[in-house]
């Protein structure tokens, strides 16, 4: 049955080609494997070409006081001690080799006088700690890592949509796939993966995420019966463009105030004084995200309902040589000289702290075989990501999740493929073109209007329980959702699987973020607005059980007494 | 609220003909905005690629009333607003189906490029001076529409022979490196077909990352391989010595 597709067989089959899925490429082409990266969009393309301020790694070029413990307390402290110690202290102290051998393949980043690489400040960062390349440095960082990659002889399957994971008998053993060009079917087998699929910023209605967002790699593993965790932590990064309209949600990089930024509201207040006087501008992002909101709610927004960002105190010159990007993408969407006039800015959902649970050290998710890296993983960032920890991430626990993923290649053999699985797969993928209901388009939008109004920044039991009824009935219209056209290149059938993602994945914030009664980093609750001790020590598990989304609550491992330590250092 | 007619090529490699289809204008409105509203409105299946819609991925990639743009930065209120804004597929690739070409012949070029090579023992220390110049060329995004506008391809067709400006940028990023120690002169001259570019500026002026890509990188490559390959007197040094060592 299985020749009735295209099959491709990989020790290690990746998922994403963002920094994660490159960068588990590269180990797990280094440790031998043979490799496949399968990903929605062409090559060089993904979610990490917009990354903008730079890397976090305490490589102490510019603060020579910096140092690992710092990084280490700082990403903790941030993420309000959710975070996966274990993650947070191998990240910290693997960072910086991570940067040095980016530009030992080629990445040339600002310098410094005595031409180290240069570092900038940012929220949450104690000392000048951000490796960074003006204001494009995911570009830097994805171009380096895709030659790196096909210099070293990775397979890559561009624009292949994988809609679900085959599993035989609680083993991992491949993937169902179509190339969207064509429509057509492809299998891989494969003996183990890594799912480096990136957020699901899609799912809401103004985000600085592109169309690839779905949470599919979350979905993929929750369907696969893996567990996913902190599913409530979604994090607004504070500063979206608001205007005009066709542009709303467009990142507005962090670099800008740790460049010097000022935030201020219509009355010419600088509003940070009261929210955080003493860290201002580069407070944590949950922070400036509630300023900023509440000073639009409480009628001291600007004209469009944000507030203005303005760096045009700084020269002319050091702006656009430090900020060029965002100095074009101002003057050329929405005709303002940030080098003369300020910015209005407002906030923008961007990135999810929550993903597939993992182990620290390799990446494995509760299923064995399937590991995962990068944002649709949990754990390092706890309930608030600190800017610049995605990059040092995506290169840190991408590198650990291709090596742990090729030593189980090579301890495991290939499982057999389930005949009935891959015929389920087919007949799911094609429903759409005999359905007789709605625009996938249609269903989507309605989705984006409920996480937007409901499942916000802040947030409520009223809200939230309306918001799982509202998300039942979309969930019937999406399965009934059908397309025009053929399976050629044809993005509303496309939208139809991802709908699936993204149902998936807001049910399981929806329901983590009813459960938790407290309010802790991006998390906030107007009903329960303090921090909770019983759950500073609990994660939300969210997995599927006899065909059901299930939420458990699983406890944080307790801490050894050296971390213990450098956390209560100053 | 205004209307306007986009006229969207619909078809695929075996033909096709444009679309007129009425779209809602918004204030600061690009023209991937419309392209997004007739999918989610008119025709579901309206084939574009994007990813990023701000510039920085370069995916979007078509021909704006007859001129390669980002459709994610090409403002509505900028173009004629009495006539239909015509969008069609980039015009040197082969069309897959409405916006969407088939641009897996630049990857391929790709391969060819050896990649960095640091030179032995070096500390890693640069100047922002050195790093400038060649940020510039680090600074492409990919959208090809260089390659679109190139007449040796877009007219000539000479894929096989021509890597194009998008390549010529990336190899002068590495060349001008200042650690790097591979030599990509003979690749450039044999291989890549840098003497076809007879400097017109056509992918200079498309450029949406407004890299100089004639003047600091082609026109400065064609200055070493003159020099390495014609030059009289390197070429006797060459036959003396034997030496094929990497200039700098």
């Amino acid at each position: 049955m299985t020749t009735n597709y295209e099959v491709r067989e990989h020790d290690v089959l990746i998922i994403g080609a963002g920094g994660a899925g490159l960068r588990a490429a590269i180990e797990a082409l280094a440790q031998g494997a043979s490799v496949g990266v399968v990903c929605k969009s062409l090559l060089g393309k993904a979610h990490t070409v917009m990354a903008e301020g730079g890397i976090a790694a305490a490589m102490a070029n510019v603060d020579p006081a910096d140092n690992w413990k710092v990084h280490f307390r700082d990403t903790m402290r941030g993420g309000k001690m959710l975070n996966n110690w274990r993650m947070a202290q191998l990240h910290a102290l693997e960072a910086p080799d991570r940067v040095r051998e980016l530009e030992q393949w080629g990445a040339l980043f600002d310098r410094t006088e005595n031409g180290a690489i240069l570092q900038r400040a940012f929220g949450g960062h104690t000392f000048k700690r951000l490796c960074h390349v003006g204001d494009r440095t995911g570009l830097e960082l994805i171009r380096t890592l895709q030659d790196r990659g096909v210099q070293q002889g990775v397979d890559c399957y561009m624009e292949c949509t994988v809609t679900r994971l085959l599993v035989e008998n609680d083993r991992f053993a491949g993937a169902f796939a179509y190339w969207r060009e064509n429509g057509r079917f492809i299998v891989f087998k494969a003996k183990a993966v890594v799912i480096a699929t990136g957020g699901i910023g899609k799912a809401w209605t103004v985000t600085s995420n592109s169309w690839e967002y779905t949470g599919d790699g979350m979905a993929l593993a929750y369907e696969a019966g893996a567990e996913l965790m902190d599913m409530e932590f979604v994090q607004f990064h504070p500063t979206g463009m608001v205007w005009p309209p066709g542009v709303q949600g467009i990142l507005v990089t962090e670099a800008v105030r740790g460049e010097g930024g000022i935030l201020r509201n219509k009355l010419g207040e600088r509003f940070m004084e009261k929210y955080d006087p003493k860290r201002m501008e580069l407070s944590t992002r949950d922070v400036v995200s509630r300023s900023i909101y509440t000073e639009v709610r409480e009628g001291r927004g600007t004209e469009h309902g944000g507030a203005y960002l303005d760096i045009s105190h700084k020269p002319a010159e050091y702006v656009k040589k430090k900020l060029p990007s965002m100095y074009h993408q101002f003057k050329e969407l929405a005709d303002v000289d940030i080098t003369k006039e300020p910015m209005e800015v407002g906030p923008t959902c961007h990135y999810m702290m929550g993903g597939i649970r993992v182990e620290a050290e390799t990446g494995q998710s509760s299923m064995p075989g399937i590991f995962a890296a990068g944002e649709a993983a949990a754990g390092l960032h706890g309930a608030n990501r600190l800017g610049g920890n995605s990059l040092s991430d995506l290169l840190v626990f991408g590198r650990r999740a291709g090596m742990a993923a090729a030593a189980h290649a090579k301890q495991t053999a290939y499982a057999p493929l389930d005949n009935a699985q891959m015929q389920e797969a087919e007949r799911e993928l094609l429903a759409p073109f005999s359905n007789t209901g709605e625009s996938p388009y249609a269903v989507h939008r309605d989705l984006q209007t409920v996480m937007q109004s409901l499942v916000g920044i802040y947030r409520n039991a009223e809200d939230l329980e309306r918001a799982l009824g509202e998300l039942r009935m979309l969930k019937a219209r999406a399965a009934a959702a059908s397309v025009e056209g053929s399976r050629m290149f044809n993005p509303g059938w496309h939208l139809t699987g991802e709908l699936k993602s993204m149902l998936i994945i807001a049910e399981a914030v929806t329901k983590s973020a009813l459960a938790r009664t407290e309010s802790r980093g991006a998390h906030s609750r107007i009903d329960y607005t303090n921090l909770d001790t019983p759950w500073g020590q609990k994660h939300n598990i969210i997995v599927k059980e006899g065909g059901q989304m299930v939420r458990r609550e699983m406890s944080i491992p307790p801490m050894p007494d050296d971390l213990k330590e450098v956390l209560a250092q100053e | 609220m205004a209307e306007t007619v986009l006229r969207v090529f619909r078809g695929d490699a075996g033909g096709g003909a444009t679309v007129d289809y009425k779209v809602p204008v918004a204030p600061g409105m690009v023209v991937l905005d419309a392209l997004h509203y007739i999918q989610g409105h008119l025709a579901p299946d309206l084939a574009v690629r994007w990813n990023c819609k701000a510039g920085k991925c370069g995916s979007c990639s078509a021909e704006v009333n007859g001129r390669p743009r980002l459709t994610c930065k090409t403002r509505m209120d900028e173009l004629p607003k009495d006539e239909p804004i015509t969008v069609m597929p980039m015009k040197s690739f082969p069309k897959i189906k409405d916006l969407v070409t088939d641009v897996s012949w630049n990857y391929r070029v790709n391969k060819k490029i050896p990649p960095f090579q640091p030179r032995r023992d070096t500390d890693f220390k640069i100047s922002q001076l050195d790093v400038d110049r060649v940020q510039e060329f680090r600074k492409c995004i990919e959208c090809f529409l260089c390659q679109n506008v190139c007449h040796v391809l877009r007219d000539h067709d000479k894929k096989e022979q021509f890597a194009g400006p998008r390549f010529f940028v990336r190899v002068a990023g590495l060349e001008m490196h200042p650690l790097d120690g591979a030599n990509r002169t003979r690749l450039l001259k044999d291989e890549l077909g840098l003497g076809l570019c007879n400097i017109t500026k056509c992918c200079t002026e498309v450029c949406p990352e407004e890299i100089h890509i004639t003047d600091n990188a082609i026109i400065p490559l064609k200055e070493r391989v003159v020099d390495e390959f014609y030059d009289p007197l390197t070429m006797l040094f060459r036959k003396m010595r034997g030496s094929n060592e990497k200039r700098n």
